[in-house]
C-alpha cells in the first residue's frame, strides 16, 4: 500500500462525497444535496415522466370496502366509480397523493406554522405569525366537534386511509420532485391536516380582518374618526348589492347594544395601537358567481357560473374530479387535501361560491398584570389566563416554544414577546369565528349528494367559516343565493378598530341567526349574482362590517350585462365570464377629462392623452389606453393622499378607489387634493388631477421605449410555483382584464377555476383552471390548461355514467382498486 | 482488457447498488473501491476506468430518462441549478459529479493495493 497517495485519495473521496451530500449555501436558500439529487436512480431524473406514460394500474389498497373503477381522461381528470362514500373519498385521497401529495403536504405546512421544519430559520416570522394567530388552535376545534359527527369522520378519515395508503406505496426514489429539491419526506397524513387545511382557507378569505384592524385603528388615530369616515366610508354610491335594492328584511332578532361612550372612547379613541404584521391575503380574493333562469336562457333551462378569484399557483389549488357511487353522481373541482367537490354540479344541481368579506375578525386591547400573562383585568376584577404552547421546529437550530396567553375573547395575539416598535408590547387577543370548530367539509358532502332548493339550503346552513355567496341552480329550475356563515351581530362600526378588553361591554352580543342571512330565490329579474360587494343595501338591519373588502364595480357590471341579456347560451356565459369591459374605467374617465387642464400639455403629453380619449373602455391585451387609464388613475390616488399618508408613521389602508371616485363625482372641492406640503398654497381638484396626468405622461414615455405601452405586456400575468422558483412557473401570460373587470385576472391572481353549468337534463358543463391535473414539473400535464385558460377557452366537461366512460373515446386509462 | 472489464464491473456494480433507493446515492463509492482493489491497475487507468464506469452509467440513464421525457424536467432543473436550461449541459454534470466520486474511490483502490 502506498500510504500516503492513498490517505489522501481516500480524504479526497470521503471530502467530495460529503459535499456533494450536504445542502450547500446558495444566497438565501439552499442547494439540493448535489450527488442526491442528480443521481440517475434516485434523484430528480426518476421525476422525469415518460411523455406517453400508461396510468392504467391495478391496485390493492388494504381498508377498501368493494371495488372501485377510475377511468382517467385525455386530461387527466379521473371519474372514480365507486360502491359506498368510504371507497369513493378512500381512491379520491389515493389520487390527490398521487398526483398532488408536495402540494398538499406543503399547505399543511404553511397553515400550521411548520415551514421552519423544511427550510429553516428563514420562514419562522411566518410560522410565528401563523401559530399566534390561532390557526391550529383552530383545526383542533374543528377535529373535537368532528368527535360528534362519527359519520363526517368516517368519510375525513378514509379520505386520510387513501392518502396514507399511496404514500405507502411509494418507493424512495418516487417521492415528488420538490421533495428531494428541498431534501425531506413526506410524512403521514392525518385528518387533522384536512382541517388544517381549511383553516387557511379561512385565513386567506377572512383574515385580512387580522390585518386590516389595526391599520384602520392607526387611520382613525391619525385622521380623527370625521375624516376617517370620509376616506373609509361606510356606503358606496355605486353599489348594486347582491339582494336587489326594495328587497323587505325581517326584523332583527338580535339587536346589539353600543356600549355607553362608545362615541368618545372607541370611535374617538386617540391611543395608538398598531403594527405591520407579516403576512396579507390579498385585497382582491375575490370570485363572480351568477345564475340565470330557464326563463333568460335559450334552452329554458338555467345555467349557472362561477369563478373564483385566488392566487394563481403551480400546482394549482384545484383539481378536476368525478365522484359516482349508487347514491349519487358529482364532477368538479376539489381541494387536494380535502375529501368531496368544493365547487362543482351533480345530476340535479350545481353550486358556486364568492367570498362575502364581512369581518369576522377583532382584536380586544388587554391589561396584564404583569408579563407572565397569568392574569388580566376583566370586569373589575383580575382572572386567570390559560396558557397555550405552540413549539415551533427548526431545521438545524432548537425548537422556539411560543406561549400564548388565552382568555375569555381568545388567544393573545400580539404580546410583549410578539410585538414591533409601534405595538411597545401591546396584549391583543384575537376573536375570530374560524376558531370556534365546524362540521369541516359536511356542506360540500351535502352539495354533493343534494338533489333540490331544499337540500342546497340545508346543506349550506351548516357552514360557518370562511362565509361565502353560494349560487344555486337546479335542473328543475330553481335558482337561488344565499350569504352564509358565522356573522356577528355588530353595532355600527364595532370591531372596525382595535376593541376595548377590560369588560364584556365591547364583547360580541351574538351571531346573526342563520334564517337572517341575505338570500334570495327566483328573483323576478330572472338572475342571481354576486362578486363581492355589500350584500344588502342599508335597510338590512345588521351592520355589514367595515367596507373595505366590498368592491362595487364588478357586481354592477354583471347584473347591467345580466339584466340586459336574453336567449343566453353557454357560450354567451364564457364569453361575459372571460369579458374585459372596464365599468370602472367608464365612471372615472369623465371625471378625469373633466378636471384635467388640457391647454397645459405639451404635444407628447397630448398624444398620450388621446390614447385615454380614444380608448375602447376594454381591458384586452392590446390596448393601450388600458395602460394610460391605470396610471393616470394611481397617479392621482398619490397625488390626492400620499402627502397625507406619508406623514403617518404607522402602516395605514390605502382608501378604496371607489372613494374617490365618489368623491370627485360628489365634490368639486375635494379637501385632499391640497398638499399639505405647500402651506402657502391651497391646490385644487384640477391642479392636483392635471400634475398628476403630467407625472403619468413621463411614465409613459419610459414604457413606450420598453415596448410596455400594451396592456397585457404592462399586466404580466403570471402563474407561479408555490416556492416561488421561475423555472416551476409561467410568466407573460397573454391575458386582458384587471381590477374590477369580470376577467378579474391580474399580475398573480385571478379567475382560478371558470365554471359554467347548463342544467339540461344530462347537464352540460365547461371548465378550465390555470394549472394541470399533475402536481409534477416533470410531467407534461403539469401546466396543460394555461393556455387554453389564458384564451379564454373551456373544456367541455366529462360527466359520464360508467358504462359511458368504459367506451368513451376521451377515456385514456383505467385504474382498479380492490383491497388487498 | 483489465480496463474494459475494471470499468464495466465498475458500472454494473454502481447500478445493482442504486436499484434499492433505501442505500444511499453514493454506496457505489465502495463498489467502485473494491472493484480497483480486485482488479489492479496503475492510478491513472484505475481513477479513469472507476469515472468512466459512472460517467457513462449516469449517462445514459439520465439520457433514457431525459428522451422520454422530451426535456421537460430538465430543462427546468437545468434553469434552477443554473446551466442556462441546457439539458445536455446537466446530463454531462450529472455523469462528471458521478464520475469524479467514483474516480476518485477507485484511485484510492489503485494506491491501496499498489506496492512501492
Amino acid at each position: 500500500m502506498r500510504i500516503l497517495p492513498c490517505i489522501l485519495s481516500a480524504v479526497a473521496t470521503m471530502g467530495i462525497t460529503t459535499l456533494l451530500n450536504v445542502q450547500l449555501p446558495a444566497g438565501e436558500s439552499k442547494t439540493p444535496r448535489l450527488g442526491y439529487f442528480l443521481s440517475p436512480q434516485q434523484g430528480f431524473w426518476q421525476n422525469a415522466e415518460p411523455a406517453d406514460v400508461s396510468f392504467d394500474g391495478d391496485i390493492k389498497a388494504s381498508g377498501l370496502k368493494g371495488k372501485v373503477d377510475v377511468y382517467m381522461d385525455d386530461r387527466l381528470v379521473p371519474h372514480i366509480y365507486a360502491d359506498n362514500d368510504l371507497d369513493a373519498y378512500y381512491v379520491q385521497g389515493f389520487l390527490h397523493a398521487k398526483f398532488r401529495l408536495w402540494q398538499m403536504e406543503f399547505q399543511t405546512y404553511v397553515a400550521g406554522g411548520r415551514l421552519s421544519e423544511i427550510v429553516g430559520e428563514g420562514r419562522v416570522n411566518t410560522d410565528r405569525f401563523f401559530r399566534r394567530l390561532g390557526m391550529v388552535y383552530g383545526a383542533e376545534k374543528t377535529a373535537k366537534d368532528m368527535e360528534n359527527h362519527p359519520e363526517l369522520k368516517a368519510l375525513v378519515e378514509s379520505y386520510s386511509a387513501g392518502v396514507n395508503a399511496y404514500i405507502k406505496s411509494l418507493k424512495p426514489e418516487q417521492i415528488p420532485f420538490e421533495y428531494k429539491l428541498l431534501d425531506y419526506r413526506p410524512e403521514e397524513w392525518t385528518s387533522f391536516k384536512t382541517y388544517l387545511f381549511l383553516m387557511f382557507m379561512s385565513y386567506d378569505l377572512t383574515a385580512r380582518g387580522a390585518t386590516t384592524d389595526l391599520q384602520m385603528t392607526n387611520a382613525r388615530n391619525y385622521f380623527g374618526y370625521k375624516d376617517f369616515e370620509q376616506l373609509y366610508p361606510a356606503v358606496q354610491d355605486s353599489l348594486d348589492p347582491i339582494i336587489p335594492r326594495g328587497t323587505e328584511f325581517a326584523k332583527p332578532s338580535i339587536v346589539p347594544q353600543k356600549p355607553a361612550g362608545a362615541d368618545s372612547i372607541y370611535l374617538g379613541h386617540t391611543r395608538t395601537a398598531a403594527i405591520a404584521p407579516p403576512e396579507l391575503p390579498a385585497k382582491n380574493n375575490g370570485s363572480n358567481n351568477w345564475a340565470v333562469s330557464g326563463s333568460k336562457t335559450k334552452s329554458g333551462h338555467p345555467i349557472l357560473c362561477n369563478d373564483p378569484h385566488l392566487g394563481l399557483n403551480l400546482p394549482s389549488l384545484w383539481y378536476e374530479v368525478q365522484i359516482t357511487t349508487p347514491e349519487y353522481s358529482t364532477y368538479g373541482a376539489s381541494f387536494p387535501g380535502a375529501p368531496s367537490v368544493i365547487i362543482g354540479f351533480n345530476d340535479s344541481i350545481a353550486w358556486g361560491v364568492t367570498n362575502a368579506g364581512r369581518d369576522v375578525i377583532d382584536y380586544f386591547d388587554l391589561k396584564f398584570k404583569d408579563t407572565t400573562l397569568q392574569e388580566y383585568w376583566y370586569n373589575g376584577a383580575w382572572k386567570k389566563a390559560d396558557s397555550r404552547k405552540e413549539v415551533i421546529r427548526i431545521k438545524g437550530k432548537p425548537d422556539l416554544v411560543e406561549n400564548i396567553a388565552m382568555t375569555e375573547f381568545g388567544p393573545v395575539m400580539y404580546d410583549n414577546s410578539y410585538k414591533n416598535a409601534s405595538t411597545e408590547g401591546k396584549y391583543l387577543a384575537i376573536h375570530w369565528t374560524a376558531h370556534e370548530g365546524g362540521n369541516g367539509p359536511e356542506v360540500f358532502f351535502r352539495l354533493n349528494r343534494a338533489k333540490n332548493y331544499d337540500d342546497y339550503i340545508a346543506a349550506i346552513n351548516t357552514w360557518k367559516c370562511p362565509g361565502q355567496n353560494f349560487a344555486f341552480a337546479s335542473v328543475s329550475g330553481d335558482i337561488a343565493i344565499k350569504q352564509q356563515g358565522t356573522f356577528v351581530a355588530r353595532w355600527k362600526r364595532q370591531g372596525d378598530f382595535v376593541l376595548p378588553g377590560a369588560d364584556s361591554s365591547y364583547k360580541w352580543q351574538g351571531y346573526i341567526p342563520v334564517d337572517e342571512n341575505p338570500a334570495i330565490k327566483n328573483p323576478d329579474r330572472g338572475f342571481v349574482s354576486s362578486a363581492n360587494q355589500m350584500p344588502t343595501d342599508s335597510t338590512y338591519p345588521y351592520y355589514l362590517g367595515a367596507p373595505v373588502n366590498f368592491p362595487p364595480y364588478r357586481g354592477f357590471i354583471i347584473n347591467r350585462k345580466l339584466s340586459a341579456m336574453n336567449n343566453i347560451t353557454p357560450q354567451d356565459m364564457q364569453q361575459m365570464q372571460t369579458d374585459n369591459y372596464n365599468v370602472f374605467a367608464e365612471m372615472a374617465r369623465p371625471v378625469i377629462l373633466k378636471y384635467l387642464d388640457e391647454a397645459s400639455l405639451d404635444d407628447t403629453d397630448k398624444k398620450y392623452l388621446a390614447l385615454l380619449k380614444g380608448w375602447n373602455l376594454r381591458n384586452d391585451i392590446n390596448e393601450k389606453g388600458a395602460t394610460v387609464f391605470r396610471c393616470i388613475w394611481d397617479s392621482i390616488e398619490t397625488q390626492m393622499w400620499s402627502d397625507e399618508f406619508a406623514k403617518s408613521k404607522l402602516p395605514l389602508p390605502w382608501p378604496d378607489e371607489s372613494t374617490l371616485l365618489e368623491s370627485l363625482i360628489k365634490d368639486s372641492t375635494y379637501r385632499f387634493a391640497d398638499d399639505i406640503n405647500t402651506p402657502d398654497k391651497k391646490e385644487t381638484v384640477r391642479e392636483t388631477i392635471t400634475k398628476a396626468c403630467k407625472k403619468a405622461c413621463a411614465y409613459f414615455k419610459q414604457l413606450e421605449k420598453e415596448g410596455k405601452l400594451a396592456w397585457g405586456v404592462f399586466k404580466d400575468t403570471k402563474v407561479t410555483h408555490l416556492l416561488k422558483i421561475p423555472a416551476l412557473s409561467r410568466f407573460h401570460l397573454p391575458i386582458g382584464g384587471g381590477t374590477h373587470i369580470i376577467n378579474a385576472t391580474k399580475d398573480s391572481h385571478g379567475p382560478s377555476w371558470r365554471m359554467i353549468v347548463h342544467l339540461t337534463e344530462t347537464v352540460e358543463a365547461y371548465g378550465v383552471y390555470p394549472g394541470g391535473q399533475s402536481g409534477n414539473p416533470g410531467s407534461k400535464y403539469y401546466d396543460t390548461f394555461i393556455d387554453s385558460w389564458a384564451n379564454g377557452k373551456y373544456y367541455r366537461l366529462l360527466f359520464l355514467k360508467k358504462q359511458a366512460a368504459q367506451k368513451h373515446e376521451k377515456i385514456k386509462w383505467h385504474i382498479s382498486f380492490v383491497n388487498g | 482488457m483489465k480496463f474494459i472489464t475494471a470499468l464495466f464491473l465498475t458500472a454494473f456494480l454502481a447500478f445493482a447498488v442504486g436499484i434499492y433507493g433505501i442505500l444511499p446515492w453514493w454506496s457505489f463509492v465502495v463498489t467502485s473501491f473494491l472493484v480497483s482493489v480486485a482488479i489492479h491497475q496503475r492510478a491513472v487507468k484505475a481513477f479513469l476506468a472507476g469515472f468512466l464506469g459512472l460517467f457513462i452509467l449516469w449517462v445514459s440513464l439520465a439520457t433514457m430518462k431525459d428522451v422520454a421525457n422530451k426535456h421537460i424536467l430538465s430543462s427546468k432543473v437545468a434553469q434552477i441549478l443554473p446551466l442556462g436550461g441546457s439539458f445536455v449541459v446537466l446530463i454531462l454534470l450529472t455523469g462528471v459529479l458521478g464520475g469524479l466520486v467514483s474516480g476518485l474511490a477507485a484511485l484510492t483502490g489503485s494506491f491501496f493495493r499498489q506496492s512501492k
